[in-house]
């Protein structure tokens, strides 16, 4: 394979905000393109799902809890978020993990609260720990709209893609921590592509695109562990037995991606009491994209963000079109805050 | 502007901050004291004086390190002594939430008067109101302060290609402290806000440097990042920043690293940035490790011509990235 052609993916916000802080692609040799994948909660959730939750915020008596990343990504008016909805008179705060949703809703009785439960695997443990910990303690007053998306079923949709062309995967090590090995081997096993899996920091993100680069090279496609201080092979069995226990898997919508069978989780009916889109008939629409705003091909590796025409015009942080350019982990926010010198 | 109302992101020093200065207030009250836009106005008329104000909402109205009293006496004294000045006098006014403990507003007004006491400054009038409960945040406080302008001359305006970037200390502490404080059970770490005056530090630059002392700012809402980024606004300057020699200490990094924050973003209340003649930073550095807290004062990089209007930070790996004003508040991330 010749050394121009090179394209590796990273699938995690956390590791897009890390290779951008680092300038990590600065310093790759030429040739060696290094790409985000769906990797960010926020930004691969479809605008019909942002309008969803900005009206549910406009309910009376009902108070959101959402962690920092959702607050201002635009819904599919220019102009519209969360952070305006809360302006505007929302009740909508801020906490740190489920479980102080589930907390906030004890001490303030009155209000409906209402948890935005976005994230992968690294958070679907949490809150699923926080249903669970609301149905011990009877609150009537808690729920979660599960936004819980997977990351086996948004990677084969990418690669089932005509254009597909990645030729390896850094993996992110939290994800790892949950899903084990085991749940990385689809990589190698179906998609016949080699996968590390890494930690974050700069030197062990590094360390995995050096693995990932010899793999290639060498025409291999193997699974390797550079994270095996956290990471086990069979990960962690109790974070996913409570996992089933509270959520199945469902299709879900993708911005950028469409609709993916087994995609998704949604609340079991055992506990629909704690589903909020059941209590409070959530149903979103399917708005299509407007402008020219191209986080979905961003998502899928298709755009680098400043190729975007809108990217740092139209698109910015203070006036966002997509979710990209404003949740902490979106490929453009962090193409945005942390554009190279030579960029 | 595109909002149609003030979000929390028109109050984070960042851009959205910037832009509701420019395009709805200077205008209005054009003038050239205001026009410099710095932390205090020398008064034109009585240019050996200083004046600036400051209002203080922080929330919780006490955190490790200090309390909104201290806060308030702080702020007002530093951004006299950035302008150049030596504090004399300021004003406090309180707006107070009915419902307030009064044993909240004794330690409070016990703080400030401590800090007035300690940094050589009268409070010498002020103003009292009490607004419904639901209507105000336990209490609110604004100051203003006056002072002699001692070290005259202190503007953007006179840096130049070469000068060495000084910050006095630490960065961040006051920033995670307060976040840390507003999320009891976030983590366990141990960390105090840095406010403190930094006046006398200020005063001692500006005696021994004359006019190689170029500017001085505090990094409070912003941090570093925010601040560095005004000096070079709009001009043909460039600053670059080496990453592994800013002071950040081990406690706040942890902090920042758990939460997604970037401690170059997040507020001191008690360090100064100092641009200086490269030749006499090693002086200002020596001068800043002698005061409270200035025991990491470091030189952390350069103004340079090769990035016109961009603060770049140089990582420990060589590679640079550019460090903007962000456009509202650091949110904390998923995961």
């Amino acid at each position: 394979m010749a050394e121009e052609s090179i394209r590796l993916m990273e699938v995690c916000g956390t590791h897009t905000m890390a290779i951008a802080k680092a300038g990590i692609r600065q310093m790759l040799p030429e040739g060696i393109k290094l790409l985000s994948g769906p990797g960010c909660p926020v930004c691969v959730t479809p605008p019909g799902v942002i309008d969803a939750l900005l009206e549910l915020a406009r309910r009376p008596s009902l108070t959101l809890a959402t962690y920092g990343d959702m607050i201002r990504v635009p819904g599919s008016k220019r102009g519209t978020s969360l952070a305006y909805e809360k302006a505007a008179g929302a009740d909508v705060r801020i906490v740190y993990s489920a479980m102080d949703a589930v907390d906030l809703a004890e001490r303030e009785p009155d209000r409906e609260v209402v948890f935005a439960g976005v994230g992968f695997e690294t958070t679907a443990p949490g809150t699923a720990a926080a249903i669970k910990e609301a149905a011990r303690r009877q609150l009537k007053n808690f729920s979660v709209w599960s936004m819980i998306k997977l990351l086996e079923p948004s990677v084969k949709a990418l690669a089932a893609d005509p254009d597909f062309a990645i030729n390896g995967f850094l993996a992110p090590g939290h994800v790892a921590v949950i899903i084990g090995e085991e749940g990385m081997r689809f990589f190698p096993d179906d998609l016949h592509l080699p996968v590390v899996i890494t930690g974050f920091e700069p030197e062990e993100v590094a360390r995995g695109i050096t693995h990932l680069l010899r793999q290639v090279r060498a025409g291999e496609a193997r699974l390797e562990n550079e994270y095996k201080a956290v990471v086990r092979p069979e990960g962690n069995p109790a974070a996913r037995a409570l996992m089933d226990e509270i959520f199945e898997k469902r299709t879900d919508d993708w911005r950028g991606l469409g609709v993916i069978p087994a995609s998704g989780l949604g609340i079991r009916e055992e506990y629909a009491a704690w589903d909020a889109e059941k209590k409070f008939g959530i149903r979103a629409e399917n708005v299509p994209v407007r402008t020219a705003c191209r986080c979905g091909d961003v998502i899928r590796g298709k755009l680098d963000p400043a190729a975007c025409p809108l990217f740092g015009r139209v698109c910015t942080p203070e006036d966002p079109e997509g979710p990209c350019m404003v949740s902490s982990e979106g490929a453009c926010a962090a193409a945005y805050k942390y554009r190279g010198i030579y960029d | 502007m595109t909002e149609d109302v003030i979000t929390l992101d028109y109050g984070s020093g960042g851009k959205k901050t910037s832009r509701l200065i420019e395009e709805e207030i200077v205008p209005r009250f054009e003038n050239t004291a205001l026009a410099a836009l710095g932390d205090a106005a020398v008064l034109p008329g009585a240019d050996h004086l200083v004046f600036s104000t400051d209002s203080f909402v922080v929330s919780p109205a006490e955190f490790p390190g200090g309390n909104i009293g201290k806060l308030a006496v702080c702020g007002t004294v530093n951004d006299v002594a950035m302008a150049g000045g030596k504090p004399l006098y300021l004003s406090l006014s309180l707006i107070l939430e009915e419902g307030l403990p009064m044993d909240t507003l004794r330690r409070v007004l016990d703080a400030a008067a401590a800090e007035a006491k300690e940094a050589g400054v009268s409070i010498v009038t002020g103003d009292t109101k009490v607004v419904e409960k639901g209507r105000g945040d336990g209490l609110y406080i604004n100051t203003a302060g006056i002072g002699e302008l001692v070290t005259p001359g202190l503007s953007p305006a006179a840096i130049r290609k070469g000068d060495a970037v000084i910050v006095s200390g630490t960065v961040g502490e006051h920033g995670t402290a307060v976040m840390l404080a507003r999320n009891p059970g976030l983590c366990e770490a141990e960390l105090k806000s840095d406010c403190a005056p930094v006046h006398r530090q200020a005063m001692e630059l500006g005696k021994a440097l004359g006019a190689d002392l170029r500017v001085l700012r505090d990094p409070t809402r912003g941090g570093l990042a925010t601040t560095l980024n005004e000096f070079i606004e709009g001009t043909a300057l460039g600053i670059e920043i080496r990453e592994p020699d800013i002071p950040v200490s081990d406690t706040v990094q942890t902090v920042c690293d758990m939460l997604g924050l970037d401690p170059l973003y997040c507020a001191c209340e008690g360090r100064l940035i100092a641009v200086t003649a490269p030749e006499r930073a090693d002086e200002a550095v020596r001068i800043l490790h002698q005061y409270p807290g200035g025991e990491h004062a470091a030189v952390i990089g350069n103004i340079t011509d090769q990035t016109p209007g961009r603060l770049i930070v140089r990582t420990k790996y060589g590679s640079g990235r550019i460090a903007a004003k962000l456009a509202g508040a650091q949110l904390p991330r998923i995961c």
